[in-house]
C-alpha cells in the first residue's frame, strides 16, 4: 500500500502548492486592486485614523477642525458653528460616510491628493504622521452668519445664496433648517441616533436647498425675460399693456398680474419695477422659445454638469413647447425652475456687466503647513455675455427702480441695492399653498461687490399673504449689510 | 533503525540489550517551547497593537499555555514514548495562532459592542476551555487507543454512530439542531455539538477496517465490465451505501464543504487499499455527475459558484451574495506580502472572522508570507503523518495513518482554497485555528489517533531475540572459540 500512499502524499503537496498559488495572486498580483476597491472599508478606516485637514473661511476662521480623541480613531472631526455651515463644509461620518466639501475635496483633506505627493513623501522620511492637506473656501462668515441668524429667528425654511459677482466666488451658502454634523462626526452610537433623526426629520435637514433643490423662481426670472427683451431690441421705454390679466393663448385659462390690479405704469420699465406678469408674459410669448432659451443658457441655466465644486442641481426653463407654456414660462412659472444658486447667478450676471461667473465654492488648497498650493482661478460660466454693456446698465437702472418699489424689512439707502422680488406659485392647487418668496439682488450697484439671493420656502410666516418683498427682501438685505460692512 | 554499534565484535560480548532508538521526545518538549515563545510573542504584538495595557499577565499566560502542552507533552512521553516529536508541537503552535487571532477578533467585537451599547462576552475564554477539554481527550484517546489495531475490532460499531451521528441533526427539528442557518448542529442543555467533526473520524475508522478485511476480495474477485474489474456487490455494498448515506445527509444538511470532504476522505482511502487509479476515476466522474446535478437542483449551490466566479460582481450586495468572500480578499489583498502587523488590520470587517474566514484573517495580518507559513504547518502535519502511514507495519495503520493525514490537507484546502476563490466558498473549520468546540476536540482526537500510528511505526521492532540468546550465560565461553581471525594472521592451527 506504500506506493499509493506515496502517490496521496504528492497528491497533497500538490495541493498546498495550488493553495500557495491562489494566495500569491491574491495577496500579491491582486492585492493593490482589492486593496483599493472603494468597498473596502480598510482604507476608509485609515483615513479616518489620519489628521484630516481643515475646511477654512478666508478669514481664518476654521470652519471644520480635528481634535484628538481617546479612541482607535485618533482624531474627531469637529465643526464650528456647525448647523450655520453644514451646507458648505457637509458632514464626516465614520459610519455614513462624507457629504459636501468634505466628499467632493476628501483627497486633498486626507492627503491622497496628489498635489501634496511630496508633502506625503517628506511624512514619510521623517517619520511624522501623515497629514490631509486644507481647503480654503470663499465663504464670508459674516454674510454667512447675517442671512443664516435671519433665516432660523424668523423660522424660515429656505436657502441663501451670496456670491462676487466679478470672481464667482460664493461668499454665502444657507440652507435652513440645518443639521449639525458636530452629531455625526462622533465615533459612539449617538452617530446612529443623530443619523436616523436627521433622516427621519420630515423637514430634511441634510439637502442642501441652496444647489440641491430647484424651485420656481417666479417674478425673478423676469429678469431672464428682460434680457431676452433687450436683446431684441425692446427698449425700456416701450409701451406694455396695463391690463390686469391675458388670456394663454390656445387655451380659456387667463394668467393675472399680482394680485389681479391693473399694472401702474405702462413702459418695459415700469412692468419690471412693479413686476406686472402681463407684459412679460407677452413679451415671452412674441420672442418665441429660441430666443428665451438662449437667453436663459446665457445665464447658466440648464448646465447639467454645474460644480462649485459641489455638484449643483440643473435649473432648467422647461420644454417651451407652446404659447401659453412661453406666457407662463416668462414669469418663471410652468417649468421653470432654478436652484438659489442660479437664481442668485441671474444678479451677478448683471452686477458683473452680462458676463456669467463661474460660481466657486474654493478658494484654495493648502498644504498642511498651511501654504498654498493650488489656487482656484475665476472662470467664466458660459463664455458668453448674457447681455451687452448698455442694456446691462438698463437693466441695472430697473432693477434699482424695482429695489425702490419693493417692500420689506432692512432698507437702508447706503446699501445702493439693485433687486428683483419673486412670488412663485407652487404646488397642485396652487392659488391656495404658501407662494415661495424671492428675492436676489446686487449691490453697490455702482460697484456690484455682493450678489444674493433668497428663497422662503411656503411664503415664510406669512402663508398665503406673503411676496418675496415682504419675506425674503430683508433677509437679502441683512446679507449684503453684513458684507458691505453697513451692518 | 537501531543504533550502529562501532564494532561487531563487543557486541556480541554485550550483556545489557542495545540502547532505545532515540525518542525525540526531548525534541518535541523543545519545539513545544518554541511554539508557545511564538504564541506569546504573537499575543505581546496584538496586545500593542490593540493598544491593550502590556502587562505580565501576557507572560503568565504564554507560560500556562506551554503548562498545559507540556502535561500533554508527558503524557505522550508516557504513552506513546516514540510518537512523531514534531507532530505536537505543529498543532500546538496552529491552535495557539489560533486562539491569539480569536481574542484578537474579541477585542474588535469588544470596541464595536462598546460603540453600539450592547454587551459583549469574549470568545477565546470558550475557546482556551475547549483547547483544555481537547487536549484531555487528546490524553484520554492516548491512553484508552494503547494499540490503534484494536480499533479494528469496532469497525462496524464506529460506522454506525458515525452514521448516525450525522444523521441526527438531518432528522432533528430545527430548533434542536440550526445554528445560524447551518442544519449540522446538535444543540445539548448547556453546550452544542457539530456530530459531523466527530462522525468524519470514526467513519475513517471504519472505512480503514472494512477495506482491510475486504482488501483481497477488492483487488482480485469480481465482474470484469467496461474492462474494470469491479469487486462483488455484497462486498462493495457496505461502502457505497455509507458513502451514499454520509454524502446524501450532507446534501441534505446543505453542508457542501463537509460533503467534499467526506467524499475526497472515501475515494482517497479506496485508492490507497485497492490500488487502482480506476477508483478515483470513477469516483471523480461520480462527482462531477453529483455537482451537475446539485448544481441545477438548489439555488444556494448555484449562487455560491456564481459567488465564486465573480466574487467582486453585482451579488456583492444581495442576500446569499459574495460580500463575505469579496470582504475576505479585500482583507487578503490589504495585507499583502507581509501582512498588516497583528493586531493592526480590521479582520473583524469580514462576517464569520474567527471561523470559517479565520485563514483570511491571518493572511490580512501576518500577510502571505504568514498564510503559507501556515499552511506549511499544515503540510508538515500531514506529511509527518503519511510518513508514519508508510512506515508502519500494518495495513489498517498505514490505510487509517493516510486517511487522517489526508484529512489534515483536505480540509485546509476546502477552506484556503473558498477563501481565495480556488473553489466554491463552502462553510468548514480550519483545523486547530477556528473558533469552535467540535472541531479542535474531533481534531485533537485525530492527532491523537495520529500519533498512536506514529509511536507503532517508530517503536523499534521486537526486543526479545537477542535477550534469548543471551538468556543461557555459560555458553558464552564457546561463543569466544568462534573469534574471527586477525587481519594476517593464518588460521592453520585451530584446524
Amino acid at each position: 500500500m506504500n506506493t499509493p500512499l506515496r502517490k496521496v502524499g504528492m497528491a497533497m503537496l500538490v495541493m498546498v502548492v495550488l493553495l500557495l498559488g491562489t494566495d500569491t495572486y491574491v495577496q500579491v498580483v491582486k492585492a493593490d486592486d482589492y486593496r483599493t476597491d472603494s468597498r473596502n472599508q480598510r482604507v476608509l478606516y485609515d483615513e479616518y485614523s489620519r489628521q484630516r485637514g481643515q475646511i477654512v473661511a478666508p478669514d481664518g476662521t476654521i470652519l471644520a477642525g480635528v481634535k484628538p480623541s481617546d479612541d482607535k480613531f485618533k482624531f474627531t472631526r469637529t465643526y464650528t458653528d456647525g448647523p450655520m455651515y453644514a451646507p458648505v463644509t457637509g458632514y464626516y461620518s465614520i459610519n455614513y460616510g462624507a457629504g459636501g466639501t468634505e466628499r467632493v475635496e476628501d483627497d486633498v483633506l486626507n492627503g491622497s491628493d496628489p498635489r501634496l505627493f511630496v508633502r506625503r513623501l517628506s511624512d514619510m522620511v521623517t517619520g511624522r504622521d501623515p497629514r490631509g492637506g486644507n481647503v480654503k473656501l470663499t465663504i464670508d462668515p459674516k454674510v454667512q452668519k447675517a442671512a443664516y441668524d435671519l433665516m432660523t429667528q424668523r423660522g424660515y425654511t429656505g436657502a441663501v445664496v451670496a456670491m462676487e459677482p466679478k470672481t464667482g466666488r460664493i461668499l454665502a451658502m444657507v440652507s435652513t433648517p440645518s443639521y449639525d454634523p458636530n452629531a455625526l462626526a462622533t465615533h459612539g452610537s449617538d452617530q446612529n441616533t443623530a443619523w436616523k433623526k436627521f433622516t427621519d426629520d420630515p423637514a430634511n435637514p441634510l439637502i442642501n436647498r441652496a444647489i440641491s433643490e430647484n424651485y420656481p423662481p417666479g417674478s425673478t426670472f423676469k429678469l431672464v425675460t428682460a434680457t431676452a427683451a433687450l436683446e431684441s431690441g425692446i427698449g425700456p421705454d416701450t409701451q406694455v399693456s396695463t391690463a390686469p390679466n391675458v388670456q394663454l393663448p390656445g387655451t380659456s385659462t387667463t394668467l393675472e398680474n399680482y394680485g389681479g390690479e391693473t399694472c401702474p405704469g405702462n413702459t418695459f420699465k415700469d412692468a419690471l419695477a412693479h413686476s406686472c406678469n402681463v407684459p412679460f408674459a407677452t413679451f415671452s410669448g412674441q420672442l418665441g422659445a429660441d430666443k428665451m432659451k438662449a437667453a436663459a443658457a446665457n445665464f447658466g441655466i440648464g448646465q447639467s454638469d454645474l460644480t462649485v465644486p459641489l455638484k449643483v442641481a440643473q435649473s432648467t426653463v422647461g420644454s417651451l413647447d407652446s404659447q401659453g407654456a412661453l406666457y407662463q414660462s416668462g414669469i418663471g412659472q410652468r417649468d421653470v425652475r432654478l436652484t438659489p444658486l442660479q437664481d442668485c447667478l441671474l444678479s451677478a450676471t448683471v452686477a458683473n456687466g452680462g458676463m456669467a461667473m463661474k460660481p466657486q465654492l474654493v478658494q484654495s488648497i493648502l498644504a498642511p503647513d498651511l501654504s498654498t498650493i493650488d489656487d482656484v482661478d475665476p472662470e467664466q460660466l458660459t463664455g458668453k455675455p448674457a447681455l451687452s454693456a448698455e442694456n446691462d446698465k438698463i437693466l441695472t437702472d430697473m432693477m434699482i427702480a424695482s429695489e425702490g418699489f419693493t417692500k420689506g424689512g432692512g432698507k437702508d439707502p447706503a446699501l445702493k441695492i439693485a433687486s428683483k422680488t419673486g412670488t412663485a406659485e407652487h404646488g397642485s392647487d396652487s392659488k391656495n399653498t404658501p407662494p415661495h418668496a424671492w428675492y436676489t439682488g446686487f449691490a453697490p450697484s455702482d460697484d456690484p461687490q455682493i450678489a444674493v439671493s433668497v428663497i422662503v420656502e411656503n411664503g415664510g410666516n406669512r402663508g398665503l399673504a406673503a411676496t418675496g418683498g415682504s419675506v425674503a427682501a430683508e433677509i437679502g438685505r441683512a446679507a449684503i449689510a453684513a458684507h458691505l460692512g453697513g451692518g | 533503525m537501531g543504533q550502529p554499534l562501532a564494532d561487531p565484535v563487543s557486541a556480541q560480548f554485550a550483556t545489557n540489550p542495545p540502547r532505545d532508538l532515540p525518542n525525540r521526545r526531548n525534541t518535541e518538549l523543545m519545539l513545544l517551547a518554541f511554539a508557545a515563545g511564538l504564541v506569546t510573542i504573537a499575543l505581546v504584538l496584538v496586545e500593542a497593537n490593540q493598544e491593550q495595557e502590556l502587562t505580565l499577565s501576557i507572560l503568565w499566560l504564554g507560560l500556562a499555555y506551554l503548562g498545559i502542552l507540556s502535561a500533554a507533552h508527558l503524557a505522550v512521553r508516557r504513552w506513546a514514548p516514540y510518537a512523531d516529536p514534531v507532530l505536537l508541537p505543529c498543532v500546538a503552535l496552529l491552535n495557539g495562532i489560533g486562539l491569539v487571532m480569536i481574542h484578537r477578533i474579541d477585542l474588535a467585537k469588544a470596541e464595536k459592542a462598546l460603540q453600539s451599547g450592547k454587551e459583549f462576552s469574549p470568545e477565546v475564554t470558550k475557546q482556551v476551555l475547549f483547547t483544555v477539554v481537547s487536549l484531555v481527550l487528546f490524553v484520554v484517546v492516548l491512553v484508552v487507543v494503547n494499540d490503534h489495531r484494536t480499533l479494528t475490532r469496532y469497525g462496524y460499531t464506529f460506522g454506525l454512530i458515525g452514521i448516525v451521528a450525522l444523521a441526527l441533526p438531518a432528522v432533528l427539528p430545527s430548533s434542536l439542531s440550526e445554528v445560524n442557518g447551518a442544519k449540522v448542529w446538535l444543540k445539548l442543555p448547556f453546550f452544542s455539538i457539530q456530530p459531523g467533526e466527530f462522525a468524519k473520524i470514526l467513519l475513517m475508522i471504519f472505512f480503514a477496517s472494512f477495506l482491510v478485511s475486504k482488501r483481497d476480495l477488492f483487488m482480485v474477485a469480481g465482474k470484469k465490465f467496461l474492462g474494470v474489474e469491479l469487486p462483488r456487490a455484497r462486498d462493495l455494498g457496505p461502502i457505497l451505501i455509507a458513502a451514499a448515506a454520509s454524502i446524501g445527509i450532507l446534501v441534505l444538511e446543505k453542508d457542501l464543504g463537509t460533503s467534499l470532504l467526506y467524499f475526497s476522505i472515501i475515494l482517497v482511502m479506496l485508492y490507497v487499499a485497492t490500488e487502482r487509479v480506476i477508483w478515483v476515476v470513477v469516483g471523480l466522474s461520480f462527482f462531477v455527475a453529483g455537482c451537475l446535478i446539485a448544481y441545477n437542483l438548489f439555488t444556494h449551490v448555484q449562487q455560491r459558484v456564481e459567488n465564486w466566479l465573480n466574487p467582486l460582481g453585482p451579488r456583492y450586495d444581495e442576500l446569499g451574495g459574495s460580500y463575505q468572500l469579496a470582504q475576505g480578499l479585500f482583507g487578503l489583498g490589504t495585507g499583502g506580502v507581509g501582512g498588516t502587523g497583528l493586531g493592526a488590520g480590521r479582520p473583524d470587517i469580514v462576517p464569520a472572522a474567527s471561523t470559517d474566514f479565520i485563514t483570511a484573517s491571518i493572511g490580512e495580518e501576518i500577510g502571505f508570507v504568514g498564510l503559507a507559513a501556515v499552511l506549511m504547518l499544515y503540510l508538515l502535519i500531514a506529511m509527518r503523518g503519511m510518513r508514519s502511514a508508510l512506515a508502519v507495519r500494518d495495513t489498517f495503520g498505514k490505510l487509517l495513518g493516510g486517511g487522517l493525514a489526508f484529512t489534515i490537507v483536505m480540509q485546509i484546502f476546502v477552506v484556503v482554497g473558498g477563501v481565495t476563490a480556488l473553489i466554491p466558498e463552502t462553510g468548514i473549520t480550519a483545523p486547530f485555528l477556528s473558533q469552535g468546540g467540535s472541531s479542535l476536540l474531533a481534531n485533537y482526537i485525530l492527532v491523537a489517533l495520529l500519533l498512536r500510528i506514529s509511536d507503532a511505526a517508530r517503536k523499534p521492532a521486537t526486543r526479545p531475540k537477542p535477550q534469548q540468546r543471551q538468556a543461557p550465560i555459560a555458553e558464552a565461553h564457546t561463543v569466544m572459540v568462534q573469534r574471527p581471525p586477525a587481519a594476517g594472521e593464518t588460521n592453520g592451527r585451530t584446524t
